[in-house]
């Protein structure tokens, strides 16, 4: 199987992704410069955390009218796996791939903290290693990671077990979440399943020294699917 | 701006009547207002050096690891494998105090140019802050400007913020200090450097636009505060932290290939102090065209352009013919990229703009010979010591340990660095909150250890040993993670140099950083002097603040500082004599701030730390945590903290002195370890042949502290008391 990783101006975690990838799949994910206007044939595509655009006029705004966005729009329609994280995630819900908008942290302050999630959607082919109601703690770092949506959206979401990953405490009742997200959302799905954003990031703990391997399982799981 | 009277506009510019009339020797005429403002940022004591640099040459500058020292961009190491570690420590404090944000994130953005001009990605980054009395009406503005300044540049850059230090005291009241530190890590043999070389190669100027920011900034550096800081905001230079990363990313692309000659940042005096060091440094002249430099706004003075301090700004000397490869790249990055100037043979530097000379200057004389001063200086009077005796103890100790753990200086950061994304690169092993940081070095098993630290206090108390002080605990730190230290950077903070007593606390600092240098090993490669740091004639405690790097060849032997589990030894390695002058325990508890710091025995400090490092390196010691403010009592807490759940009971032993002497007293190079039982018997002998104290105090376990089965405190509540008081400050009104 092939992976891309999309590389915008100001992304920051393109590395940290392609490592990730590479240990799950034995395989470095082609890295794709935004002004790309085609992709090559590949099995999972990757949007990074990180600043595209440093952030201006909204996070994920620019990014979302990139080139390389209309392929990466087209590739998702036709099927394709596209995990957005982080940026990533806002990017996604900039470019229509997915439903509601992200704001500014209730707090107001950019947070870097390991929280604790509940995985409860493991039918998708990037959360199928993990059992459903699963606590894993992954790490979060954004200033912009607020998701919101019109109650009939969220609604539909939760209904049609589209929300993924959930904020929650470590025994996977309900807690706070980092900043303000409805409902605690911590990461969506699109309709199809094809589509996954979130504002944590799997790729910083996918290796046992950096403290944490409760991202690895969703690499291998794709490893494994898409192989 | 006046311009028609130059001799009263160089007072204005903070040029003495000597270097003004030095102008004119060096010129042959009158400067004009370009040239003199020139002259005034080359000479400030921010760029010049020119109160400092005599004892700046006293410093150890040299170990077989240091492949370059002090006098480049960075500092740089030899970490094996092929691989250097490059870094350096600068102060934003002036700028910071102004405009906390931007002030803040352009001294992180400052910092990281430096450390990629070498060639080297920055891979991490950390500070050292000091504010005034938390009850002082500008500090809680000042700390939520400063921190969100930090962390927004380097959050978008995307490089981790690992750690740091953050404190309070009202000598910073008018003049906060802000100092970051970036370490890279580079190819031993793709190092750059800032010597210009080879008659008419181009000299390219990328990144940014030139803007009317930052102007004079380097004289505002180097002037004390009065009641006008408010006025000198337009000298704060702007970051636009994107535009750092795409630097940094073109720049690492064009340093693959092989057409640059030489490079060098644009930071304090922009193209003036960059333009001039590089030909300065090569011996050669350069004719610069400034209708060339790409500029932000209309109508441009050239004194405006050569002055700005706009950031994210490099210049270069490229390979003649190189210049169409290196534009593409800059190009597909959308920076500027513009041929400004050809190197010449004519050792001057000449600026045309519009199709005339408009400043044309010999370039050794300023890049060179620059004013030095030999300032008069004054020791500070020996302060008496403080016998333990003389300290009253506490009511109850354990309260007294839970009010030092919610003392501003001591209580938990986190409120800080969660504001930092502190794990992006995704090789941080080891975050904010430990001794050190500790960062793979990417795609290998080894990794770097980072600490900054400095204690103020002691430096105030007795500088020669506050100097010696900082450098070792910059030591220890990395010590207690497994490291082998290797070098420092240091910024060195201080008040107005022209009052000998202050210029007597530099003296005595640098004096005990230079022996605590060689007696360690542990050389300075860089560095940066920021005086003036005074405002309405209140100096701040002398600040030499320390940034260490160390090596740790193999992952699988570090240490932390949290226990592991119960039922462990306790073992404290080095002296006790129960020191209680200048301690944090006299400040919070005693409310006096009084006394000779405590001693730093280099030889001891060197013995226990290696015989320390050879423990964790041999895989034998779960925890193990250095001695600093607060003493054992602290320290055991703050292992019992971290573990999240495992309490200690601790055996004041036989020759223990006074309570309270042992528990907060603050000598000099100890640790507390965590060992198993069998391992703490067999260390205890292995410490007595290597003639290094080691008693053991106790052991881990139950979920509070106790000293003697008195006093039980339970963790969750110390853990309350330290998280709580910054969130709980920072929310008021």
């Amino acid at each position: 199987m092939t992976a891309a990783v999309i590389v915008f101006p100001g992304s920051n975690c393109d590395r940290d992704a392609a490592v990730a990838i590479e240990r799950a799949m034995s395989k470095a994910p082609l890295m794709v410069w935004h002004r790309e206007t085609h992709l090559p044939d590949v099995d999972l595509i990757i949007l990074p955390g990180g600043f595209s655009y440093g952030d201006y006029l909204r996070a994920g705004a620019l990014a979302a009218r990139s080139p390389i966005m209309k392929e990466v729009v087209a590739r998702a329609e036709a099927g394709v796996a596209v995990l957005g994280i982080c940026n990533g995630f806002q990017i996604l819900t900039e470019s229509g791939l997915l439903p509601g908008a992200i704001l500014r942290n209730a707090g107001l302050h950019f947070v870097c903290r390991t929280v604790a999630l509940r995985v409860e959607n493991n039918r998708s082919r990037f959360t199928e290693q993990y059992a459903l109601n699963e606590v894993v703690h992954i790490p979060v770092a954004h200033h912009d990671g607020n998701f919101r949506a019109a109650p009939e959206t969220l609604n539909r979401l939760e209904g049609e077990g589209l929300v993924a990953f959930r904020y929650c405490d470590d025994d996977g009742d309900p807690g706070d979440s980092p900043n303000g997200a409805a409902r605690n959302i911590a990461g969506i799905l699109n309709d199809a399943g094809n589509v996954l954003g979130m504002m944590p990031h799997p790729e910083r703990v996918a290796d046992a020294r950096l403290g944490g391997t409760d991202g690895a399982k969703m690499f291998d799981g794709l490893a494994k699917v898409l192989a | 701006m006046n311009t028609s009277n130059i001799p009263e506009m160089a007072l204005e510019f903070g040029l003495s009547g000597n270097e003004y009339e030095l102008t004119i020797e060096i010129l042959g005429r009158e400067p004009n207002i370009t040239e003199l403002g020139i002259f005034s940022v080359m000479w400030s004591e921010h760029c010049s050096y020119k109160s400092s640099k005599k004892w700046l040459r006293t410093m150890a500058t040299e170990a077989p690891w240091v492949i370059c020292g002090p006098g480049e961009n960075a500092g740089v190491v030899d970490i094996g494998g092929g691989k250097v570690a490059v870094f350096k420590m600068e102060s934003h404090n002036h700028p910071s105090f102004i405009e906390p944000y931007q002030g803040a994130a352009t001294g992180v953005g400052g910092i990281m140019r430096d450390v990629f001009t070498m060639g080297a990605r920055p891979i991490a980054n950390l500070n050292s802050i000091r504010f005034g009395s938390p009850d002082h009406e500008k500090t809680r503005h000042l700390v939520s400007g400063v921190v969100a300044g930090v962390g927004g540049y380097g959050n978008c850059v995307g490089v981790p913020t690992v750690g740091g230090e953050c404190t309070f005291h009202e000598s910073f009241n008018g003049n906060n200090l802000v100092n970051a530190m970036t370490v890279g890590v580079a190819d031993a043999d793709k190092l750059f450097y800032s010597k210009a070389a080879g008659l008419g190669n181009p000299v390219v100027y990328v990144g940014s636009k030139t803007g009317r920011d930052g102007i004079h900034g380097a004289t505002m550096a180097s002037a004390v505060f009065g009641g006008d800081a408010e006025q000198k905001r337009p000298t704060v230079q702007v970051g636009d932290p994107f535009t750092g990363k795409l630097l940094i990313e073109a720049c690492l692309e064009l340093m693959a290939t092989d057409v640059i000659v030489a490079i060098q940042d644009m930071g304090a005096a922009g193209l003036t102090s960059s333009s001039f060091e590089m030909a300065g440094k090569g011996g050669l002249g350069m004719d610069m065209d400034l209708d060339k430099v790409p500029q932000r706004e209309d109508a441009m003075s050239a004194y405006e352009i050569m002055l700005s301090e706009s950031q994210e700004r490099m210049l270069m000397v490229l390979r003649e013919g190189t210049e169409d490869q290196a534009a593409a790249i800059f190009e597909k990055w959308e920076l500027e990229f513009a041929v400004i100037a050809r190197l010449t043979d004519t050792g001057r530097l000449v600026l045309r703009q519009h199709g005339a000379v408009v400043a044309d200057m010999p370039i050794a004389p300023l890049a060179e010979a620059s004013p030095e001063y030999d300032r008069s200086w004054t020791a500070p009077e020996p302060r008496a010591v403080i016998r333990v005796d003389d300290v009253p103890p506490p009511d109850n100790p354990s309260q007294a340990l839970k009010t030092l753990l919610a003392s501003p200086d001591l209580a938990s950061k986190r409120w800080i660095w969660e504001q930092y994304d502190h794990m992006v690169m995704a090789d941080t092993v080891s975050g904010p909150g430990g001794d050190a940081a500790i960062v793979r070095v990417h795609g290998s098993q080894s990794a770097l250890a980072i600490t900054t630290d400095c204690t103020p206090r002691y430096c105030q108390a007795g500088p020669r040993q506050g100097g010696r002080q900082a450098v070792a605990e910059a030591w220890r730190n990395l010590t207690a993670v497994g490291a082998r230290p290797l070098a420092i950077t240091d910024c060195l903070n201080f008040g107005n140099p022209e009052r000998p007593e202050i210029m007597g606390q530099f003296v005595g600092c640098v004096e005990g950083i230079s022996e605590a240098c060689k007696a360690l090993d542990f050389p300075v490669v860089s560095g940066n002097v920021s005086l003036y740091n005074e405002s309405d004639g209140q100096s701040v405690q002398p600040t030499p603040a320390i940034g260490g790097v160390g090596l740790i060849d193999n992952l699988d032997a570090t240490a932390s500082i949290a226990f592991d589990g119960p039922n462990e030894v306790l073992v404290l390695v080095g002296d006790t004599t129960g020191h209680l002058g200048a301690s944090l325990y006299l400040r919070e508890i005693a409310g006096r701030e009084e006394g000779a710091p405590p001693e730093v025995d280099l030889e001891a400090e060197r013995r226990n730390g290696d015989f320390v490092r050879g423990l964790i390196q041999s895989g034998r010691v779960t925890a193990c945590h250095d001695l600093a403010d607060g003493g054992v009592y602290v320290a055991v807490a703050e292992m019992a903290m971290a573990s999240g759940e495992f309490g200690a009971d601790l055996t004041l032993p036989d020759d223990a002195g006074t309570p309270h002497g042992f528990l907060f007293g603050e000598d000099q190079g100890r640790y507390v370890l965590a060992v198993s039982e069998m391992v703490g018997r067999a260390i205890l002998k292995e410490a007595e042949s290597a003639k290094v104290p080691a008693t053991v105090i106790g052991n881990t376990g139950g979920d509070s502290l106790t000293v003697d089965g008195d006093w039980p405190i339970s963790v969750s509540e110390l853990r309350a008391a330290h998280e709580d008081w910054l969130p709980n400050y920072m929310a008021q009104d």
